[in-house]
C-alpha cells in the first residue's frame, strides 16, 4: 500500500467529520490577504509568535520556581546557576516581556496611523484592547515573581492604587493582598493568575483572528479589496514573508537575551525584597513608564470631589480605556494616514507625545529639565495625550479634506504610486 | 525597480545591527545614583567576546576570603562552582575545608561544627542580620553573590567604590561613624575603607595595589553574579550566525516567492 494514499485517505477520513483540514486550509492558507501589505502588518503574527515563546518557557520555569516570599528569589537564583539551561529560559523570559510589548505597540502604532479600527473592524480593535489590557495584568504580575526590591515596591504601588477608589477603597486593597500587606498571599495569587491570564489572552487572540479573518486585514491604502486581483492567499506570499520577519525579529530578542539580557532590566530586583526598606527611585518596566507618568501627573485635587490619587488613577486607566472608544471618535471615512494630510502629522505627534510620557515617568517628579519641573511636562503630555483622542481626532476627521483615494488596490500598484492615482477616485470610501 | 520589500528589510536589518553594536560598544557612561560618574574601566568580559581572566577570578577571590568574607557573605555560591575557577578538585577541597560549617542536628539533637565540602555554601560571616548589625554599627554589610547586577554601573561600580574613599570636601560633613566615598550614593559609607595596598599577598606574585585588588574582586563578583556568562556569550554567537543565516535564507525565499506577483503588477510592492 502507498503511503501517501494512507495519509490522504486518513486526512479525509477525519476532515469529513471533524472539518479541521479544511478550515486550516482555509483560514491559514487559501486566506484571501491584500497584496499590498507592508511590513508593518508583521507584528501581529510576531506578536503571537511572541507570546507562544513567553507560555513555552513560562511553564518550564514554573516547574523550577517556588512562589513563596522565602523561596522565591532563591528559586531564581537556583534556576540561573543550577538549572541546566535555566538562565537560557529565565534571559528568554524576562526579554521575551519586554519584546512582547515592542511587538504589540508596533502592532497598535500601525493600527492606529492604517486606520485599523474603523467599520467594519472596530470589535476587532475593541479586543485588541482586551488583550492589551489583559497582557499588563499578566506582564505586572510575572514582574513580581522574582520577589526582588523592584517586585515588592512595584506590587505595593500597583496595588495600593486601588485604595483611592473611595469608601471601599481600603477593603478592596486588603482583599487584593490577601491580607494587610503584600506578602505570601499576594505572591501566590499573582503566581496562579499569572499562570492563568496567559491561557485567556490565548482565547481573546483566537477571538481576535475569528473577528480578522471575517473582513480580512487592513491595508496601507486602506480602502476595501474591489476583487480577487486585489488579494492574494496568505500561503505561501504571507508565510514566508512573516517567516523572513520573524527571523530578524529573533536575531534582535536573541542578540538581547544572549549579549544584553539585564539591558532592560532594572539593578533593584536583584536585591531581594525588604518590606523594611524603600528604594530610592521606584520605576515600573519600561513599558509602563508612559501610564505612569500620567498617574503622577496629576497633583492636585479636581473640583474638590476627586482627590489627586483618585485622579491620577483614574487617568492611568482611562488612558487604555479611551481606546475603546477610537472607533467612535474618529469619523473620518479614510482609513490610512496616506490620505490625511492633517492626521499624518498629528500621529506622530502622538507618538512623540508617547515617548515624552515614558521618558518622564522614568525620571523622578521633581527633577527638570532645562529649568522646566519633569511634573509640567509629564502634565502637558498627559494633557495632549487625552486631547489626542477627545478633541484633536474629532475635530480633525470633521475640518480634514482627505486625499484622493485610489479606487482599488491594484490600481496604485499597476500605476506605480497611490497618491496621485484616481483623479476620478472620491475622497470617501464607502465602507 | 528595487522593492519597497528590499528597502524595507535592509533598514529593519540596519536598525536590528545598530541595536546590537550599540549594546556591544556599551553605553558611553555609566551613571551611578545621585548623577555620579563612574570611571570606566577595562574588563576582559566587556563586549560580544569577552570572558573571564581565570588568574584575575582565582585573585579575586583570594581578596574575598582574605578581606572581603570578614563581614560579606557569598550566599549563592559553593565550593563545588569554584571549578570553573580552575581549581582543581584538590585545590577546591582545599579551599573548602577551611570553612567552617554548622550542621545538623546530630543524632542526639545537637548541632555540631564541620570543615566545609565540596557541596556546601560559603558561610554567612554573621548567624543573622541582627548579629550582623550588631558587630557593624547597625549596618548590615549585604551579601556580595549578585552585587555586580544589583547596582547600576556593575563591575565599574565596585572597583570605583572600592578605591573612592578620599578625603571629604571641606564643606561636606561626615557622620560619625560613617567614611565618606566619591562614588557611593549619598557618600557617607557605613564600611571603612576595606582595601589599601598590599592588603593580600596574592598568590601569583601579581603587585597587590589598590587599584588592582579593587578590580580583581570587582572581577570575581562579577562572576559570581553572571557565573553562566561564558555559556551564555559562547552560545550567543553561534544563536545570532545561525538567524542571520536564517534571515537571508527566507529574505532569498521571499524574493522568489513575491517576483511573479511583482511581474504582474509591474514594479512595486
Amino acid at each position: 500500500m502507498n503511503w501517501k494514499a494512507m495519509i490522504s485517505g486518513t486526512v479525509e477520513w477525519i476532515d469529513y467529520r471533524l472539518p479541521i483540514f479544511t478550515f486550516m486550509n482555509h483560514e491559514l492558507t487559501e486566506y484571501p490577504t491584500p497584496r499590498n501589505l507592508s511590513y508593518w502588518w508583521n507584528f501581529g503574527s510576531l506578536a503571537g509568535i511572541a507570546l507562544v515563546i513567553m507560555i513555552a518557557t513560562g511553564i518550564m520555569l514554573a516547574m523550577q520556581y517556588t512562589p513563596h516570599v522565602d523561596h522565591a528569589f532563591d528559586s531564581v537564583e537556583r534556576i540561573m546557576r543550577d538549572v541546566n539551561s535555566g538562565w537560557l529560559l529565565r534571559y528568554l523570559h524576562s526579554n521575551g516581556g519586554s519584546f512582547f510589548f515592542i511587538v504589540v505597540y508596533i502592532h497598535i502604532l500601525r493600527g492606529l496611523y492604517y486606520g485599523s479600527y474603523k467599520k467594519p473592524r472596530e470589535i476587532l480593535w475593541i479586543l485588541g484592547v482586551v488583550i492589551l489590557i489583559l497582557m499588563m495584568a499578566t506582564a505586572f504580575m510575572g514582574y513580581v515573581l522574582p520577589w526582588g526590591q523592584m517586585s515588592f515596591w512595584a506590587a505595593t504601588v500597583i496595588t495600593n492604587l486601588f485604595s483611592a477608589v473611595p469608601i471601599i477603597g481600603e477593603a478592596i486593597v486588603t482583599w487584593l493582598w490577601g491580607g494587610f500587606s503584600v506578602d505570601n498571599p499576594t505572591l501566590n495569587r499573582f503566581f496562579a493568575l499569572h499562570y492563568l491570564l496567559p491561557f485567556v489572552l490565548v482565547g481573546v487572540i483566537f477571538v481576535h483572528l475569528w473577528a480578522l479573518h471575517r473582513f480580512g486585514s487592513n491595508n496601507p491604502l486602506g480602502i476595501d479589496a474591489k476583487g480577487p486581483q486585489d488579494k492574494i492567499p496568505f500561503h505561501p506570499y504571507y508565510t514566508i514573508k512573516d517567516s523572513f520577519g520573524l527571523a530578524v525579529f529573533l536575531v534582535v530578542y536573541l542578540g538581547f537575551v544572549f549579549f544584553a539580557p539585564n539591558y532592560m532590566g532594572h539593578p533593584d530586583n536583584y536585591i531581594p525584597a525588604n518590606p523594611l526598606s524603600t528604594p530610592p527611585h521606584i520605576v515600573p518596566e519600561w513599558y509602563f513608564l508612559p501610564y505612569y507618568a500620567i498617574l503622577r501627573a496629576i497633583d492636585f485635587n479636581f473640583l474638590w470631589i476627586v482627590p489627586a490619587k483618585l485622579g491620577g488613577v483614574i487617568l492611568m486607566f482611562g488612558s487604555i480605556m479611551i481606546l475603546f472608544l477610537l472607533p467612535w471618535l474618529d469619523r473620518s471615512p479614510v482609513r490610512s494616514a496616506r490620505f490625511r494630510p492633517i492626521y499624518k502629522w498629528f500621529f506622530w505627534l502622538f507618538f512623540l507625545d508617547c515617548l515624552i510620557l515614558g521618558w518622564i515617568g522614568a525620571n523622578s517628579p521633581d527633577g527638570n529639565f532645562h529649568g522646566i519641573p519633569f511634573l509640567l511636562i509629564g502634565q502637558l503630555a498627559t494633557l495632549y495625550y487625552f486631547g489626542h483622542f477627545l478633541v484633536v481626532i474629532p475635530a480633525i476627521s470633521l475640518l480634514e479634506r482627505p486625499k484622493p483615494l485610489p479606487t482599488s488596490i491594484s490600481q496604485p500598484v499597476l500605476q506605480g504610486g497611490g497618491a496621485t492615482a484616481g483623479a476620478g477616485a472620491k475622497p470617501m470610501e464607502k465602507a | 525597480m528595487k522593492t519597497l520589500a528590499k528597502s524595507a528589510a535592509r533598514s529593519a536589518t540596519k536598525y536590528a545591527l545598530g541595536a546590537l553594536c550599540g549594546l556591544m560598544l556599551g553605553t558611553a557612561s555609566v551613571q551611578a545614583a545621585e548623577g555620579v560618574k563612574l570611571p570606566e574601566q577595562d574588563w576582559s568580559f566587556d563586549g560580544v567576546l569577552g570572558l573571564f581572566d581565570r588568574a584575575q577570578l582565582q585573585r579575586g577571590l583570594q581578596v574575598y576570603r582574605e578581606v572581603c568574607a570578614g563581614c560579606h557573605g557569598l550566599r549563592y555560591i559553593a565550593f563545588r562552582n569554584l571549578a570553573d575557577l580552575q581549581y582543581n578538585e584538590d585545590q577546591i577541597k582545599a579551599i573548602a575545608s577551611e570553612a567552617i560549617i554548622v550542621d545538623g542536628p546530630d543524632d542526639e539533637g545537637e548541632m555540631f561544627e564541620r570543615e566545609g565540602r565540596l557541596p556546601d555554601y560559603f558561610p554567612s560571616p554573621f548567624a543573622n542580620d541582627k548579629a550582623a548589625a550588631a558587630s557593624n554599627n547597625g549596618a548590615v554589610p549585604p551579601d556580595l553573590s549578585l552585587m555586580a547586577k544589583a547596582r547600576f554601573g556593575g563591575a565599574d561600580y565596585i572597583h570605583a567604590l572600592l578605591t573612592g574613599y578620599e578625603e571629604a570636601p571641606a564643606d561636606f560633613e561626615v557622620l560619625e561613624g560613617l567614611s565618606y566615598n566619591a562614588y557611593f550614593p549619598g557618600h557617607q559609607i557605613a564600611m571603612a575603607q576595606p582595601l589599601d595596598d598590599d592588603a593580600v599577598e596574592y598568590a601569583d606574585g601579581t603587585e597587590a595595589s589598590l587599584d588592582q585588588m579593587a578590580r580583581d574582586v570587582a572581577a570575581f563578583l562579577t562572576w559570581t553574579a553572571e557565573p553562566k556568562l561564558e555559556a551564555r556569550k559562547t552560545a550567543g554567537i553561534w544563536v545570532i550566525l545561525f538567524f542571520l543565516f536564517v534571515t537571508g535564507v527566507t529574505y532569498a525565499s521571499k524574493k522568489k516567492i513575491w517576483a511573479d506577483l511583482h511581474k504582474d503588477d509591474g514594479s512595486k510592492e
